[in-house]
């Protein structure tokens, strides 16, 4: 193995998924020379993702060949600080992304803004239901930047996705059909949104029936052709039923192959290299600087890459890992709730109903998109009185219909049996005929869930794994049980012959086994206390100020919605103040 | 959606379970789910695969390739409803998987230390499912030797395999030096997995578990579809390779 040392750069981006492209665009029209290292392959839609073989539902939806590769590198889990942790050896709950691109290549396009409350939550419930009403134990915070202030990122990050929607809230003026709990917006989404498809249209009746206020999905799915503000162009959506796990083949789903990359691939001063693993952030001798990082590339060498500027842009995981690798901020420490790498860990707990049709009403389950359908934010975040509930957070309630792939996607009614000829004569009566609700929930961050390096299991480097203690807790089980009792309701008024619910039951524990939801966050938490977060509003690392962490990581607690846009518009808000002020005098930004 | 071809397949099924016991049809040996298939085939409207020679196992020997054959014969049975298991092809599948990345665990994390934990955490053992296979063949076998009069599991009727094979998802069957649920559990992912994904992986053939339930396998492409409530999708299914008969 050779020891190689590259020429400087002015920044390097630690991962190429959605804000390693982001930060690549913004950067770059800074004027820096930027690099960015990824440590998987080089993806496009061509020939990547090109029909037919993207709709392999083994190869991908199974097998998840866009997936992590968990024999290089995985996590350990444990439910609590006093147990062993072991690896997650088989991808099954979560699906960490690969490559270029990232998760961003095979998520659903489902394009959220949190609500105003929920980037102040603690504030929310301490001004409203007093500050009792916050268990102890629950160690959730302010984000530490205002709706208001990320408004315009969200709105420029909607219109580089051509995101198809219905806006709820334009200036304060609630608009009909759109969600009309959403914070205000600037601007109408770029695009209508997508056709409904049969479930989501019984979905829309019912929930409205029942007096809820039911809205078609955001979706990152274009419903048009669209040129977004770089120039780049999307198709329309055909809802050809292959979305999340797999690659989009008709330029339709937004990815940072589809809206960035065209225009960043071709900048001179933006470079890419694939196959390349950061090993660690290299650090001054006074542990205040960044000096750049260093890495494996393809063939093994190991390379020391200088840069002024560091920017960690990997998965929620691969962040927290390598600031804990690279011996930056303090790490957290359960027992004495100091610390702040590895703080506020957290997750989603969903739930869902299975819904099973007579011969009138075929669902045709493949005619489907990663984004299409209806929902409604009811009971979510504090869009409703949690003082006789007495729970914090909530959960968004839908039915989209992502696609009726058989070997992921079979539902049978209560009851069918798991093989044998009765499967068989279940999997031919309903198929066509299934349909479900399903909710997506929030989870609290708790002093004893987080996040640190493991003592016993290493990656193909021979570097530690992350180590995760997670378990579901008694506030967000409650959550579950409560919005169960209303999934169960509206999946009824959609008057299926049979139903089945899955939610998990008050004394459930965290089943690794099952898919559940690949947004992970926290363990990096901003905020404007360098007591409890990692970096500050601005996601910049509070003790080392040439340092920035992008993603999910920088969430104090997850809310009830899919990251991507939050995500996507807090590195648009950090590329900002990078351009804006830290460039000028590069120091802690204020 | 009538499907004459499909009907044509299914009397087939009855003529030859008619003629052959099914325990010994499916698990024999000598009759292959390939060579119960071809006649089926050749019923079939203008097939765009054509059915090669009989396959030939490359991971699993002569005892065990009866075994898996019997055993998916149970897990999917060929009756009226639709393709069993047999002649969907679901053996071949398996024994493909085996020789792939899935059998080698080729990507997931199997380093050690295994230490055992809950089965919440997933499936924590050393030896990848090619392994699990091998020695839960074996072991169901030494089982049902001594349980059912030295007979090996293929050998039993219909209802004493579906009893051991119900022993072993439960985990009430307990086997030497494999865990029964793993190697249960494997075999009914594969089985399933065999049944319903593409052709081009050796199971599925012809698509006929597809048709079965109406899905339209390769297509893709709905959006003429997105707005007709009450209307059942009419085409049949293509694989990734083309048209299926």
């Amino acid at each position: 193995m050779a020891n190689i040392k590259k020429p400087r750069v002015d920044a390097v981006l630690v991962g190429f998924g959605w804000t390693g492209a982001i930060m690549g665009m913004e950067l770059t029209s800074a004027g820096l020379q930027v690099l960015a290292l990824e440590r998987g392959e080089n993806r496009d839609t061509q020939p990547d993702f090109a029909y037919p073989r993207i709709t392999d539902e083994l190869s991908y939806g199974i097998r998840g060949k866009l997936f992590q590769n968990l024999s290089r590198e995985t996590v350990t889990i444990r439910h609590t600080p006093a147990e062993i942790a072991v690896p997650y050896r088989q991808l099954a709950s979560f699906l960490p992304g690969d490559g270029v691109g990232g998760a961003g290549v095979h998520w659903n396009g489902h394009h959220w803004r949190p609500l105003p409350s929920d980037l102040r939550i603690r504030s929310t419930y301490e001004e409203r239901y007093g500050k009792k009403f916050i268990p102890e134990g629950m160690t959730i915070q302010d984000f530490g930047v205002s709706y208001e202030e990320l408004e315009p990122h969200f709105d420029q990050f909607e219109k580089i996705c051509g995101t198809s929607g219905k806006a709820g809230n334009i200036g304060g003026k609630i608009q009909a059909g759109g969600n009309p709990f959403e914070g205000a917006r600037a601007n109408e989404f770029p695009l209508p949104p997508l056709a409904s498809v049969n479930s989501a249209k019984l979905f829309e009746k019912a929930a409205r029936e029942l007096g809820y206020h039911p809205f078609p999905q955001a979706a990152a799915n274009a419903s048009r052709a669209y040129t977004n503000p770089h120039g780049a162009q999307l198709g329309p959506c055909n809802f050809c039923g292959f979305c999340e796990r797999y690659g989009c083949y008709m330029y339709s789903k937004a990815s940072p192959q589809t809206t960035l990359l065209p225009v960043l691939m071709k900048r001179p001063n933006f470079e890419l290299r694939t196959r390349s693993h950061v090993l660690r952030v290299n650090m001054s001798p006074d542990g205040k600087r960044a000096t750049g990082v260093t890495y494996v590339d393809a063939e093994g060498n190991e390379v020391e890459q200088p840069a002024d500027l560091v920017v960690l842009c990997a998965y929620q995981f691969h962040n927290v890992r390598l600031l804990m690798l690279s011996n930056i901020g303090k790490r957290y420490d359960p027992a004495t709730g100091e610390g702040v790498i590895g703080r506020n860990y957290a997750y989603q707990l969903n739930g869902g109903a299975s819904l099973f049709f007579d011969k009138e009403q075929p669902m045709n389950p493949f005619v489907g998109a990663g984004a299409s359908g209806s929902v409604i934010d009811d009971f979510d975040g504090d869009n409703f009185d949690h003082g006789p509930l007495g729970f914090v957070g909530g959960a968004t309630i839908n039915s989209i219909n992502t696609g009726g792939r058989p070997i992921q996607q079979m539902s049978l009614p209560p009851g069918a049996p798991n093989w044998g000829a009765g499967w068989k004569r279940a999997v031919k009566d309903n198929y066509l005929y299934m349909a479900s609700v399903g909710s997506q929930g929030s989870v609290m961050a708790y002093r004893d869930n987080y996040l640190d390096l493991d003592p016993t299991y290493k990656d193909v480097h021979g570097q530690p794994l992350l180590r995760m203690t997670f378990d579901w807790k008694a506030n967000d089980l409650a959550m579950t049980q409560f919005i169960g009792t209303k999934v169960e309701q509206i999946a009824k008024a959609m008057g299926p012959k049979q139903m089945k619910m899955n939610f998990q039951k008050p004394d459930a524990h965290y089943d690794v086994r099952f898919y559940q939801s690949t947004h992970n966050t926290g363990g990096a938490p901003m905020g404007t206390d360098p007591k409890t977060s990692a970096v500050n509003r601005f996601l910049q690392v509070w003790d080392v100020p040439n340092v920035f962490v992008m993603g999910a990581s920088a969430f104090p607690q997850n809310f009830g919605y899919n990251p991507t846009g939050m995500v996507g518009a807090l590195a648009y808000w950090s590329a900002k103040a990078i351009r804006e002020q830290y460039l000028k005098n590069p120091g802690a930004l204020a | 959606m009538k499907d004459e071809s499909f009907a044509d397949r299914r009397s087939f099924l009855r003529r030859s379970i008619a003629i052959v016991p099914a325990a010994t049809a499916f698990g024999a040996g000598g009759l292959t789910g390939a060579t119960l298939a071809q006649p089926s085939m050749a019923n079939a409207p203008p097939p765009a695969v054509t059915a090669g020679p009989p396959y030939t196992p490359v991971y699993f020997n002569a005892t065990e390739w009866t075994f898996v054959q019997a055993a998916v014969a149970r897990l999917i049975p060929s009756d009226d409803a639709g393709p069993g298991a047999i002649e969907a092809g679901v053996p071949e599948f398996i024994d493909r998987q085996m020789e792939g990345s899935f059998g080698h665990a080729a990507t997931w994390y199997m380093q050690g230390p295994f230490v055992e934990v809950s089965p919440l955490f997933g499936y924590q053992k050393k030896m990848p499912p090619r392994e699990v296979y091998r020695a839960g063949i074996a072991a169901t076998d030494a089982y049902c030797r001594k349980q059912y009069a030295d007979k090996g599991f293929a050998q039993l009727t219909a209802a004493q395999q579906d009893e051991v094979l119900t022993g072993l998802e439960a985990g009430t069957v307990t086997l030497e030096g494999v865990g029964a649920k793993d190697f249960f559990g494997f075999l009914l992912q594969n089985t399933k997995e065999g049944y319903f994904s593409d052709p081009i992986h050796g199971g599925n053939k012809n698509a006929a578990a597809w048709k079965m339930i109406g899905f339209p396998g390769a297509r893709a492409d709905y959006a003429d579809w997105v707005d007709r409530p009450g209307v059942k999708y009419n085409l049949p299914p293509v694989s990734i390779s083309g048209p299926q008969g």
